[in-house]
């Protein structure tokens, strides 16, 4: 019973059927089988992110769930998030913000981002803090990936504000600090 | 990851035949968080997955049950934050599972793989253990209940028997008014592992329950009778005593190397008081 199993899944609004095997993570499943390089595996521990995908409107590290369990469920990657050749108004606000850096982790920050917004549409820093925080960008490139998720829950991707300084908590009135 | 056959059986019979069939070679799949890195790093070693997502008599509700809270298998720590009853009667249980992880992983880490993994560091115990959390067990011989106290051994072992496996949480409905809270102490804010976790329930009847984890090989509970650590006009020395003779049987590990023992058992202390303080406070706000 460690021969290939089918599954079939909604991707990205496709309905796709691959074989996989037992072992083989989503992640794999989505790299491998189906050429879907844009999600990215990197620590493979479930603390990096960078892996990040929504099963079922639900963001999961895709390095940490069996390809198996995704069997008849509905899958968005970051190449779903464009319509039509357009970006998406969170990727054009990513784009606008200068968001990306390397660019290795935007994916995963785009998907974390994308159900942040799903959930609250108008999220306050600290919300956004902490719906990213699962996702690690090695550039520390925090605060224009923060301004971007402002910038398109505002729907102002055009004119960004001028983030704060990086490290003066006393210029964000809404953060708070997590008790230890 | 080493080969592996997946199983994903869809009545509970089933679940408890293939764990009589394949003995210690098959591994529980629920969340996944901690399973599929020990899979990964080789340090389980499974010839058959069964993963319990579609076991029928299995759920992820949260819903009351007689004089009881019910959590199925299938609960996530999302499912717990999101839950207004949670939030209300089992304020140190949200608190705890909120900081499980990332959202990535509170999608999909269950409260009962928690408890089964039996991590002397794991979040949500304390909180189980201040509420007096059941698990409802099911096994070759039928479901049993027994209290979460009685459930872990050290780290990673439990008292389930072979074959059976964790069909619910309970958790009695309050009886009335109290206050309580979950604290944590890390290295680092954000994902890390607790160098000490602790959770105080305080009740009118000047009973308070703390229970800590992280200081010794599994999560410990203990009870204070005296009323001390329950009034707000007690001194806070008096309130020190009673906390050093609580935790007096507190062993943490000396080859952590997350903290020193003498961290831990600082901390312990530390956040104890913090913990009396603020659930006293809690109730003083309750209904």
């Amino acid at each position: 019973m460690t021969e290939p199993l089918p599954i079939e899944l909604t991707v990205n609004g496709r309905d796709r059927r691959v074989e996989v095997l037992p072992h083989h993570t989503l992640l794999q499943a989505l790299r491998e089988d189906l050429g879907l390089t844009g999600t990215k595996e990197c620590c493979l521990v479930g603390e990096c992110g960078a892996c990040t995908v929504l099963v079922d409107g639900r963001s999961v590290d895709s390095c940490l769930m069996l390809a198996a369990e995704a069997d008849g469920s509905v899958v968005l990657t970051v190449e779903g998030l464009a319509t039509g050749g357009e970006l998406s108004p969170l990727q054009q606000a990513f784009l606008d913000t200068s968001a990306a850096q390397c660019g290795f982790c935007i994916p995963g920050q785009l998907l974390s981002a994308q159900a942040l917004l799903a959930e609250v549409p108008h999220p306050t820093r600290a919300q956004i803090e902490e719906g990213l925080a699962g996702n690690l960008c090695r550039c520390a490139g925090y605060e224009q990936i923060i301004e971007a998720v402002r910038a398109a829950a505002a729907g102002a991707a055009e004119a960004p504000a001028i983030p704060p300084a990086v490290g003066d908590r006393a210029a964000i009135p809404d953060a708070t600090v997590a008790p230890q | 990851m080493r080969p592996f056959a997946y199983e994903r059986p869809t009545a509970l019979r089933d679940v408890v035949g293939l764990l009589g069939e394949h003995g210690s070679g098959a591994r529980l799949l629920a969340g996944g968080t901690d399973l599929i890195i020990r899979l990964r790093d080789g340090s389980l070693r499974p010839d058959v997955v069964v993963d319990v997502k579609r076991v029928a008599e299995l759920d992820g509700e949260i819903r009351e049950a007689g004089a009881r809270v019910r959590f199925g298998a299938l609960t996530t720590m999302t499912d717990i934050v999101a839950s207004a009853r949670v939030r209300r009667d089992y304020p140190a249980l949200a608190e705890a599972a909120l900081f499980v992880g990332s959202v990535q992983i509170r999608n999909r880490a269950t409260l009962a793989g928690n408890m089964c993994n039996a991590s002397p560091a794991a979040d949500t115990a304390p909180a189980l253990l201040v509420y007096g959390a059941e698990i409802v067990a099911r096994g070759p011989g039928g479901s049993r209940r027994l209290p979460l106290d009685a459930f872990f051994v050290r780290s990673g072992e439990t008292t389930l028997n072979p074959g059976e496996l964790v069909e619910a949480i309970e958790l009695p409905v309050p009886d009335g008014p109290r206050g309580s809270v979950h604290l944590r102490r890390t290295r680092r804010r954000g994902h890390d592992l607790a160098s000490v976790t602790m959770a105080v329930s305080v009740g009118r009847d000047g009973r308070t329950r703390l229970a800590y984890g992280s200081v010794g090989p599994r999560p410990v509970v203990v009870v204070d009778d005296s009323g001390t650590l329950a009034d707000p006009a007690a001194p806070e020395d008096a309130k020190r005593e009673r906390l050093d003779t609580l935790f007096a049987d507190a062993r943490p590990s000396p080859t952590s190397m997350r903290a020193s023992p003498e961290y831990r058992l600082a901390m312990l202390r530390v956040l104890g008081l913090r913990g009396v303080t603020t659930a006293v406070d809690r109730l003083a706000g309750a209904r």
